[in-house]
């Protein structure tokens, strides 16, 4: 429970930070050019992950698939979703709400693989 | 705001602003309005609900028909089932009293969203009319039981289409009001009011809302399914087609269990209100009841598959799961204890709230420990799909979160409406309760032990005895219930004026007037310290006038409006 | 009295007083609570897709294979390429280029377009040939594939619906900044629109290589 706490400090913080209204942004502007690159990439991921699934690798073609997605998700939840610039709090979130995901696979496949 | 004062001393229930009459009602943007529209109609649907079950019980006098044929007793079961689970039991307890208290216990005027909030009042009203509407179109209501279990709610020839579309509907609409709870939690406490600081009934609604966000989206898309199967065939969980039913019954206890949390997590934080106001004393263990709400939130996720154990599903998992399920009961311990622990040695004021706490805490255990004859394996197989499994819900639902609401309503009462209620008449309904409850679902534990399937309108000639004690305790606890309400119904036209805190309690609700004003603050007030201390102030109503806005205490946004 | 219940405490309104209060972080957190939910409604299909994977393997490898990778891929690109144009605009308002703003979302509502038009040609050529829930081709075909193509048609389907939302709030974004009600200074709206076609994109990443390419 210690990330609890570290939440609790953390919006406490906020709680007094809020004063003055947020009207927060402008503090981060990206350049377009960080943008095009962040592009680049998944576009690269893209044709990767397509000539990937040419090559017969076995059980190993689902798992790059999704290896190769997740890290295309992770670039723009990072890059254009401003996760990089966001508050500690809404990467916490967005971990418990993955945590909490992959708890619900972990225990539905506990069922299907021992049927 | 030349007038602001002014309008601080009007309640919320006389004030007319933009539109007045009934518009003023359904327009407004005020939480405690809402909460209110909210409890209108909530108890609207209770009473339609008793009035299935009771009409159940009756149908359970005597073996064979008594007073309805077999398919319609099929559709009031399956109709008390989803009324009382969508329209009452999840949205009561947070809809109407967290809507009204979470902002006044945080110190701020309103929720985050306040237009967010009247929506999501309207989403339930729809998901309400398409449950009604459902009952009359199509073929019949819908007899699949609330679980809408696959291959029957793909099959059944009734308008399950519909009902499980309310359900859809209704789903939303308490998404809606989680998210605003969360954001309202994080974004809204009155300066000095640190986590630690908050009272519990936010704690619980915390966690509550939680679970709202991350569980119903997957009842969501699962009620979706059953009505794409049933409009297009698309066999994902049509077992003729190779879809796997258990499957099904995975999605839906995956939201379905957290929900029992969504239920019985707020009435739990309604009763770390309660205990300390009439102990007189600081709660005992708030810490830990504080992250108990989280630590039960958190392991509900992970329980689902008790609800499944004779389902076909695989041993590994069984143990799994069977495990898992006894964790749960260390968080609730540890609630139990502190509240047992708050009322030692404290000096008590025993009135009806507290008769109805002390009710939950007797009734709730026996409903807590049949649930460890559910939760391990052996004795489960026994039990399954028996009235013992039918008595341990109605042991923690209605005997925990059920005999809660009412004590919320009891305890929130003076401040909600302005009144006071008689309080000797309010413990006789009380007594009556507990006494008509108890005869009405003790005996199901004893009939499920004996072998009595439930669902059925039928059973054998051994087990009328008592079956006939159940239905004469259904009539005493509606006597208990109707008596209870009489007496608040009359407290609301004849009772007497309400003072500002009639308890003495010591969260931010009772230093506001009876009724609240509109925007809830002339000021928002500064907290300095924790919200069960009862021998000093913790709480600075009017930080403004005592100077202490410019001397290092922070404005808030808030606040910034009100001058 | 009136305008009390206009200076209640609600971010982001769009009232013309000056005193209205804007929670930017607060209506951040609340689109992301949103995002959740969509991700777990996914996540509900995505779970039962895993599951059905696991226990018809060689089904779903042959129905993969009927699947035209080429229109799968080209949405791909479409999709990304609108996420970046939606990420520019937001870059652009904050450097006060209304217009290229605007135009960058035009860009994005026209690529969300053209990835409709795509799935169209790519549905109605399937259910040209029987393959849909209950059609002829499909009824011949293993369990497998029937719970391939029964997904494939709701999670598509669904996150075309999404595509269309997501149209439809841009849209409404648009309106706002050519009325200056969205800002250099107040942009949290566009924020907000932009973290939901950044989550429809996020899906599409999924769907793609798991309904395209694993055969």
């Amino acid at each position: 429970m210690s990330e609890q706490s570290q939440t609790a400090e953390l919006t406490a913080n906020q709680t007094y930070n809020a004063e003055h209204t947020n009207t927060n942004n402008g503090e981060h502007s990206v350049s377009y050019g960080t943008y095009f690159m962040v592009w680049l990439g998944l576009v690269a991921l893209t044709s990767v992950t397509v000539t990937v699934a040419g090559i017969h690798l076995g059980s190993l073609t689902l798992i790059t698939a999704l290896l190769i997605a997740a890290v295309k998700t992770t670039l723009v939840g990072y890059h254009f979703m401003h996760l990089k610039f966001d508050n500690i709090i809404i990467k916490i979130f967005v971990m418990v709400c993955l945590g909490i995901f992959l708890c619900l696979w972990i225990l539905t496949f506990a069922d299907l693989s021992f049927r | 705001m030349a007038n602001g004062s002014l309008a601080h001393e009007v309640s919320y229930l006389k004030y007319e602003g933009k539109h007045k009459g009934i518009a003023g009602w359904l327009l407004t943007l005020d939480h405690k309005r809402i909460g209110l529209m909210y409890l209108m109609a909530i108890l609207l649907f209770f009473f339609v609900a008793m009035t299935l079950g009771i009409l159940m019980r009756l149908e359970m006098l005597t073996p064979g028909e008594t007073i309805m044929r077999p398919s319609t007793y099929n559709s009031v079961f399956t109709l008390h089932g989803v009324i009382m689970v969508f329209l009452f039991i999840i949205p009561a307890i947070p809809a109407v009293f967290g809507n009204f208290m979470l902002p006044i216990q945080i110190g701020a005027k309103d929720v985050a969203f306040p237009r967010l909030n009247l929506f999501s009042w309207y989403l339930y009203i729809a998901g309400a009319i398409l449950a009604i509407v459902s009952l009359f179109t199509g073929g019949g209501a819908a007899d699949t039981g609330w679980t809408f279990y696959v291959p029957y709610s793909i099959r059944s020839a009734q308008n399950v289409t519909m009902t499980t579309l309310a359900a859809f509907v209704l789903g939303f609409s308490s998404i809606v009001t989680g998210l605003n709870f969360v954001v309202t939690i994080h974004r809204l406490r009155a300066p000095g009011m640190t986590w630690f600081r908050m009272p519990l009934f936010p704690w619980a609604l915390y966690a509550t809302s939680w679970i709202q966000v991350l569980a119903t989206p997957i009842i969501g898309i699962t009620l979706a399914l059953i009505i794409l199967e049933r409009l297009f065939g698309i066999g994902v969980f049509d077992a003729s087609l190779g879809g796997d039913p258990i499957l099904y019954q995975h999605l839906f206890w995956i939201y379905s269990h957290p929900a029992v949390y969504i239920m019985i997590i707020p009435a739990m934080g309604v009763v770390s209100e309660i205990l300390p106001t009439f102990s007189r004393k600081d709660i005992f263990g708030y810490k830990q009841i504080a992250i108990s709400s989280l630590g039960i939130a958190l392991i509900g996720y992970l329980v689902w598959g008790h609800h499944m154990f004779v389902s076909g599903m695989s041993d590994a998992s069984r143990v799994v799961f069977s495990l898992l399920t006894f964790l749960v009961a260390i968080p609730t311990g540890v609630k139990i204890f502190n509240w047992v622990a708050t009322l030692y040695k404290a000096s008590i004021k025993f009135s009806a709230p507290l008769y109805y706490v002390l009710a939950f805490i007797f009734i709730f255990s026996i409903g807590g420990l049949t649930g460890l004859v559910l939760g391990a394996l052996s004795t489960d197989i026994h039990v399954t799909d028996t009235y013992f499994v039918v008595g341990h819900f109605h042991y923690v639902m209605f005997g925990g979160m059920g005999i809660m609401f009412f004590a919320t309503m009891h305890y929130w009462f003076p401040k909600v409406f302005g009144k006071m209620y008689s309080e000797k008449i309010a413990i006789i309904a009380c007594t009556v309760i507990i006494i008509g409850f108890n005869m009405l679902y003790f005996p199901f534990f004893i009939l499920g032990y004996m072998g009595m399937p439930r669902r059925y309108y039928d059973y054998l000639p051994q087990f009328q005895g008592w079956h006939v004690l159940s239905t004469v305790g259904s009539w005493v606890l509606v006597s208990g219930i109707v008596f209870m309400f009489g007496n608040l119904l009359y407290a609301l036209l004849k009772g007497p004026k309400a003072p500002m805190n009639p308890w003495g309690g010591t969260t931010l609700e009772w230093k506001v007037p009876s009724p609240p004003p509109l925007e809830n603050f002339e000021e928002i007030p500064v907290v300095t310290g924790g919200p069960y201390v009862h021998d000093k102030p913790t709480y600075i109503m009017h930080p403004g006038k005592e100077g202490l806005n410019g001397n290092g205490v922070v404005k808030t946004a808030n606040q910034e409006n009100a001058i | 009295m009136t305008e009390h219940s206009e200076v209640m405490q609600e971010e982001t309104q769009i009232h013309s007083g000056a005193h209205v209060h804007r929670d930017d972080e607060g209506s951040k957190m609340a689109m992301w609570l949103f995002l959740f939910t969509e991700l777990l409604l996914f996540g509900g299909l995505f779970l039962l897709y895993g599951s059905y994977r696991f226990e018809y393997a060689d089904g779903f490898k042959a129905a993969a294979a009927d699947m035209n990778s080429v229109i799968g891929a080209v949405n791909t690109l479409i999709l990304l390429t609108s996420s970046l144009s939606v990420a520019l605009s937001i870059a652009a308002l904050q450097r006060k280029q209304k217009a290229l703003a605007l135009g960058m979302l035009w860009f994005t509502i026209i690529c969300g377009l053209v990835f409709l038009v795509n799935k169209y040609f790519e549905w109605s050529h399937e259910i040209g040939m029987g393959i849909y829930p209950g059609g002829p081709a499909l009824e011949n075909m293993s369990n497998g594939e029937i719970i391939y193509f029964g997904l494939y048609y709701v999670m598509t389907g669904l996150h075309g619906l999404h595509v269309i939302v997501g149209m439809i709030f841009i849209g409404f974004v648009m309106f706002f900044i050519s009325r200056d009600k969205i800002t250099a200074t107040n942009y949290q709206k566009l924020e907000n629109a932009g973290l939901y076609w950044h989550l429809v994109d996020i899906i599409w990443i999924f769907l793609f290589p798991l309904f395209y390419l694993l055969h």
